[in-house]
C-alpha cells in the first residue's frame, strides 16, 4: 500500500468494518450456534418442570401429603417419605457438618505439608467421583451388616453422610481459603494460639460460605436414591420416621418416587410420581434459596 | 475495677520477662482438638479403604466360584440361577453402560462446550448471571426425577418419532439422552472454568493480529484450555458411568449385548440396584456378584478420575 | 573504621569520633537492650534471605529498619516475634536474645513470645468484627483478668482513636477509614499490654495525613513501649526513630536472581542520616541509590 494514501487505507478498513462480509456471516452463525447450545439446557429444564407440573399437579393435595403409602393410587401418599427424608436430613446434617468442617479445618489450617496430607487431599478428590451406588454397597457391608445397624434410618443417614462429606470438605476449604491470611497473622501476633485464631476468627468469618456449601450438599443428599435402595430403604412404610428412632426401618421421598414410577398403573407412574416429584423439587428449591440468600447476605468484601 | 496493677504498669519490670514466662504453657485441650480434626480428615481415607476392602473382599469370594476369565469374556449375564444354571459374563452390563454413556457424551460434549464457550467468550455479564444459576439448577435435579422425565417424556417422544415397534419402552437412547442433559452442566461449568483461566493477554494478542471473535474462541482460547476441557469431559463420562437412577428407570433390566440404542439393556449400576432389591440374600452367589460388578464399576470410574486429574494438573502447570 | 571524607551536604554536623566496635553496633550504648541479635541468618527454603545480622534494640526507643526493597527488612522484623515460624520452609541461624533469653530456645513458646511482642502489619488487618471485639480479642484469648471495657477504652485512647469511635464501638471495624483501621490495629496490639511493638511498614497503605497521625502516635507510644519499625520511607525513619539500621540487598555469588539482605550500618538515626560511616549508607540516604 502506498504510504501516501493512509486516508484511503483507513477508509477501506472502515468500510470493511461496516459491511457484512462472508466472514461476518460466519461469525454470527457461530455465535448463534453457541447461544443455541446454551439455550438447550434452559429449554430442557423448562420442559422438565412443565412436564412434572402437568403430570403431578392434579394429584397434589393435602390427602397426598398426609397419607401413608397404599396400594390404591387414589389413597396413597408420601407422608412416610417426607418424614423419612426429613429424619435423614437431620441425622445427615448432625453427622456431616462436624466431620466435614473438621476435615476442612484440619486440611486448610493445620495440616503439615507432607505425604499423608497430600494423600488425604488426592483421596477426597477421588471420593467425590465415586458413584453413589458404590457408597450404597459400602453402607450395606459396613453399616447394615458389620455394625449391625440393619436396614435402618441410621444406616441410610451414615451412608449419605459419607457420600456428601467430600462435597462439604471441598466447600469448607474454599470458604476457609477465602479468609485473608492477614486475619490469621493478626490473631497470632496478639499471642492467640492457632486454635484460638481458627475457632474465634477464621471459622466465624468462613461460616456463611461453609453453611452455603453444606446446604447445597444436603440438597444433594435429599435427592439421592440409589444408595438408599442399596441400603434397603422400604418402598412403603405405614408409619412416620423420626430422627431419634435410629434403628427403625425407613423410607424416603426419592425412594417412594422410584417405587411409584416403577409401577405399571398410570395413576402411580405418572400422577403419584409427578406429585411426589413436585414435593421433592419444592424442598430442593427451598434449600437452594436459603443457600443463595445466605451467600448474598453474608457476602464479604475483605 | 478489676484491673490488675500489671496492666497499669507503664514499663515492664525486668522480672516479668524471665525465661519462664516465655516457655510453653501446656495446652492439652488444643492437642485433643487437633487430634479430633485429624480424625475427621483421616475418615476420608478410611472411607476409601472401606470401599476397596468391601468391594474386593466380596468380589474375591465371587471369583473363587466364577473364573475371572468367564466373568470378563462370557457374553451372557443370568446371575440369579446359581452356579449351575447361571451365566456370569459381565460384558452385556459393560456394553450397556458404555452404550448409554456414549449417547450421553455425544450429546453433552457439543452442548456443554458450546455453552462454556458462549458463557466465557460471548455472554454479557448480565446474561451470564442468569444462565449460570439455571445450569446449576439443571445439574442439581435429582436423578430419580430425570429418570421419570426419560421414561415418561423422552421415551414417548422417541417412540412417536421412530415408531413404537422400533423403540422399546425401556431403551438405551432415552436414558442416554437424559443422562447427556445431566452431565452437560458439569462439562459446561468445568470447561468454562478452564476457558476463563486462559490469560486475557492471549486473547488480546490474537485480536491485535486482526482475529475475529470466533477465531479467538476456536483457535486460541479452546486449544489453550484443551487439557482442562478434556478433564471436564472425562469427569462427565465418569458421572455417566456411575449414574444409576436414570438407567434403572428408563433403560430397563435386561442385560443385552447390543449396540442398538432402542433396545432394552441393563447397566452395571442398574444391575446392582435390581439385585440388592430383595432378589439376592446375603451369602448367595448373586449377592457376591453385586460386589464383583461394583468393583469393576469402581475401577472404571477411578481410572477416569485419575485420568481427569492428570489433565487438570497439566492444565494448571501451564497457567 | 573511620569513614572517608566525602562531599558532605552543607548542613551536615560533624560526628564526634567514636569507638566503633567491629560488628555494626550502635555508637551510643544507650538504654538496656531488649533484643540482642548476634550472627542472625534467615533461610527461606534453604537460601539465605538475610545474613549475619548483629544489632541491639534498646528499651523505649524507636528503632527503624530501612533499606531497598528485597533487602529482608520484614524478614528481620518477623524474627523478633517468631512470625517466621509460620512459614514452613523458614529457618534461622544465630541468636536472638530477648532480655537476655534466647527467643529460639527449644522451651520457648512462640505463642508466649507473640503475647509480649506485638505486631502491626503493612495493610490494616482488623478482624471482620466490631471495633470493640477487635480490641478485646487479645485480652480475651490471653485470659487476662482485666475489665475489658476499660482495656478497650484505654487502648483506643492510647492509639488516639477513642474520640472518633467512642459512640460506635459495636460498629464493624470495616466501617473505619484506612488510617483509623491502622490505629485500631495499634490499639489492638496495645490491649494485650506488650513489651515491644513491631511495625511492618505501618503507613505504606495510608495517605499523608493518616501517616502523620500514626507517626505522632508512635512517638507517644515510645514512652511506654519499645518500637521497631520497618519502613521504605527514609523521611519517616528520620522523623520518628532514635536509631536506624540500614540493610542492603547483595546479589548472591551463585545466582543473579537471588538477593541476600545484609546489615550495613546501625547507629543513632542522626548519625545515619547526617554522618554515616559507610559510603553505601550515604548513597542510600542521599538518594543516590535505591
Amino acid at each position: 500500500m502506498a504510504l501516501s494514501t493512509p486516508q484511503k487505507a483507513t477508509r477501506a478498513a472502515v468500510v470493511r468494518l461496516q459491511r457484512g462480509s462472508g466472514r461476518d456471516v460466519k461469525e454470527r452463525a457461530f455465535a448463534g450456534l453457541l447461544l443455541a447450545a446454551t439455550a438447550v439446557g434452559v429449554i430442557v429444564l423448562a420442559v422438565l418442570l412443565v412436564d412434572i407440573l402437568v403430570d403431578g399437579l392434579g394429584r397434589l393435595n393435602w390427602q397426598f401429603l398426609t397419607a401413608y403409602a397404599s396400594r390404591f393410587p387414589e389413597r396413597t401418599g408420601v407422608r412416610s417419605g417426607i418424614t423419612g427424608s426429613l429424619s435423614l436430613m437431620v441425622l445427615v446434617a448432625l453427622m456431616s457438618i462436624p466431620l466435614g468442617v473438621g476435615a476442612a479445618l484440619y486440611l486448610e489450617e493445620f495440616a503439615p505439608d507432607n505425604r499423608f496430607t497430600r494423600l488425604m487431599e488426592a483421596n477426597i478428590a477421588n471420593l467425590a467421583g465415586v458413584p453413589s451406588v458404590v457408597y450404597g454397597l459400602l453402607g450395606v457391608a459396613v453399616f447394615v451388616y458389620l455394625f449391625e445397624f440393619g436396614r435402618s434410618l441410621l444406616a441410610g443417614a451414615a451412608t449419605l453422610t459419607l457420600l456428601i462429606l467430600p462435597v462439604i470438605i471441598v466447600a469448607g476449604r474454599e470458604s476457609l481459603r477465602a479468609v485473608p491470611p492477614a486475619i490469621r497473622d493478626a490473631g497470632l501476633a496478639l499471642g492467640a494460639t492457632p486454635w484460638q485464631v481458627t475457632s474465634r476468627q477464621v471459622l466465624p468469618a468462613a461460616l456463611p460460605g461453609i453453611l452455603t456449601g453444606t446446604i447445597l450438599a444436603l440438597s444433594r443428599a435429599i435427592g439421592e436414591t440409589a444408595p438408599l435402595l442399596v441400603i434397603g430403604a422400604l418402598f412403603s412404610r405405614r408409619s412416620d420416621n423420626e430422627p431419634w428412632n435410629l434403628l427403625e426401618s425407613f423410607t424416603a421421598l426419592p425412594v417412594q418416587i422410584f417405587n411409584f414410577v416403577s409401577r405399571p398403573q398410570e395413576a402411580f407412574k405418572v400422577e403419584a410420581a409427578g406429585a411426589a416429584i413436585i414435593v421433592l423439587m419444592v424442598a430442593l428449591l427451598a434449600m437452594n434459596s436459603v443457600a443463595i440468600v445466605l451467600r448474598n447476605r453474608f457476602a464479604r468484601r475483605w | 475495677m478489676t484491673t490488675t496493677p500489671r496492666v497499669e504498669a507503664p514499663g515492664r519490670p525486668q522480672a516479668q520477662t524471665s525465661a519462664r514466662l516465655l516457655s510453653a504453657r501446656p495446652r492439652p485441650g488444643e492437642k485433643v482438638v487437633l487430634g479430633a480434626l485429624w480424625l475427621c480428615g483421616a475418615l476420608s481415607i478410611l472411607t476409601t479403604v472401606g470401599i476397596v476392602v468391601v468391594l474386593f473382599v466380596d468380589a474375591s469370594v465371587f471369583f473363587r466360584q466364577v473364573s475371572i476369565v468367564d466373568f470378563l469374556s462370557d457374553t451372557a449375564w443370568h446371575p440369579f440361577g446359581g452356579l449351575e444354571t447361571g451365566r456370569f459374563g459381565v460384558l452385556p452390563l459393560v456394553t450397556g453402560t458404555l452404550l448409554v454413556t456414549a449417547i450421553a457424551v455425544v450429546l453433552a460434549v457439543p452442548l456443554g462446550l458450546g455453552s462454556a464457550l458462549y458463557l466465557s467468550e460471548y455472554a454479557p455479564t448480565r446474561v451470564r448471571r442468569i444462565l449460570k444459576p439455571i445450569l446449576e439448577i439443571l445439574a442439581g435435579v435429582p436423578t430419580v426425577v430425570l429418570g421419570f422425565f426419560a421414561l415418561l417424556f423422552v421415551t414417548p417422544l422417541l417412540r412417536a418419532l421412530f415408531g413404537v415397534s422400533t423403540v422399546n419402552i425401556f431403551n438405551a437412547a432415552s436414558a442416554g439422552i437424559v443422562m447427556g442433559i445431566m452431565i452437560m452442566p458439569t462439562i459446561a461449568s468445568l470447561s468454562e472454568d478452564a476457558l476463563s483461566a486462559v490469560p486475557g493477554a492471549l486473547r488480546e494478542g490474537a485480536y491485535g493480529l486482526g482475529a475475529t471473535k470466533r477465531q479467538v474462541a476456536l483457535k486460541v482460547v479452546t486449544p489453550a484450555a484443551l487439557s482442562g476441557v478434556v478433564a471436564a469431559i472425562i469427569l462427565g463420562m465418569g458421572r455417566a458411568i456411575g449414574e444409576t437412577m436414570i438407567v434403572a428407570i428408563a433403560a430397563g433390566n435386561l442385560p443385552t449385548l447390543t449396540a442398538n440404542p432402542f433396545s432394552q439393556i441393563q447397566t452395571m449400576t442398574a444391575y446392582i440396584v435390581q439385585a440388592v432389591g430383595g432378589e439376592s440374600p446375603r451369602g448367595t452367589l448373586s449377592y457376591q456378584s453385586i460386589f464383583a460388578v461394583g468393583a469393576l464399576l469402581f475401577l472404571m470410574t477411578f481410572a477416569l478420575n485419575v485420568l481427569a486429574q492428570r489433565f487438570v494438573r497439566r492444565f494448571r502447570e501451564v497457567y | 573504621m573511620n569513614h572517608a571524607p566525602t562531599a558532605a551536604p552543607a548542613d551536615r554536623t560533624p560526628a564526634a569520633p567514636a569507638e566503633v566496635p567491629d560488628r555494626a553496633q550502635a555508637t551510643d550504648p544507650g538504654p538496656a537492650a531488649v533484643f540482642d541479635v548476634e550472627g542472625l541468618t534467615v533461610f527461606y527454603g534453604g537460601r539465605a534471605a538475610v545474613r549475619d545480622v548483629d544489632l541491639a534494640i534498646r528499651q523505649h526507643e524507636i528503632t527503624a529498619i530501612i533499606g531497598p526493597s528485597g533487602c529482608g527488612k520484614s524478614t528481620l522484623l518477623r524474627c523478633f516475634n517468631r512470625m517466621n515460624d509460620l512459614i514452613p520452609e523458614a529457618r534461622i541461624e544465630g541468636r536472638v536474645a530477648y532480655h537476655g533469653h534466647d527467643l529460639y530456645a527449644p522451651e520457648v513458646d512462640p505463642v508466649q513470645v507473640r503475647r509480649r511482642i506485638g505486631m502491626v502489619f503493612q495493610k490494616p488487618n482488623p478482624f471482620p468484627k466490631s471495633i470493640y471485639d477487635n480490641v478485646a480479642f487479645g485480652p480475651k484469648v490471653n485470659a487476662m483478668k482485666v475489665d475489658l471495657d476499660e482495656v478497650v477504652e484505654r487502648s483506643l485512647k492510647r492509639a488516639a482513636l477513642w474520640d472518633e469511635v467512642k459512640g460506635k464501638l459495636r460498629d464493624s471495624a470495616y466501617s473505619l477509614s484506612g488510617g483509623q483501621q491502622q490505629r485500631l490495629c495499634i490499639a489492638r496490639a496495645i490491649a494485650v499490654d506488650p513489651d515491644v511493638i513491631l511495625m511492618d511498614e505501618p503507613c505504606s497503605a495510608l495517605d499523608p495525613i493518616a501517616t502523620a497521625r500514626i507517626e505522632d502516635l508512635m512517638r507517644e507510644l515510645s514512652e511506654r513501649y519499645t518500637i521497631v519499625i520497618v519502613t521504605h520511607n527514609m523521611q519517616q525513619a528520620a522523623r520518628v526513630s532514635d536509631r536506624t539500621a540500614f540493610l542492603t540487598a547483595e546479589v548472591a555469588a551463585d545466582d543473579d536472581d537471588h538477593r541476600i539482605g545484609r546489615l550495613v550500618e546501625y547507629d543513632l538515626t542522626e548519625t545515619i542520616f547526617k554522618n554515616p560511616s559507610d559510603p553505601r549508607t550515604e548513597d542510600y540516604v542521599t538518594g543516590r541509590f535505591g
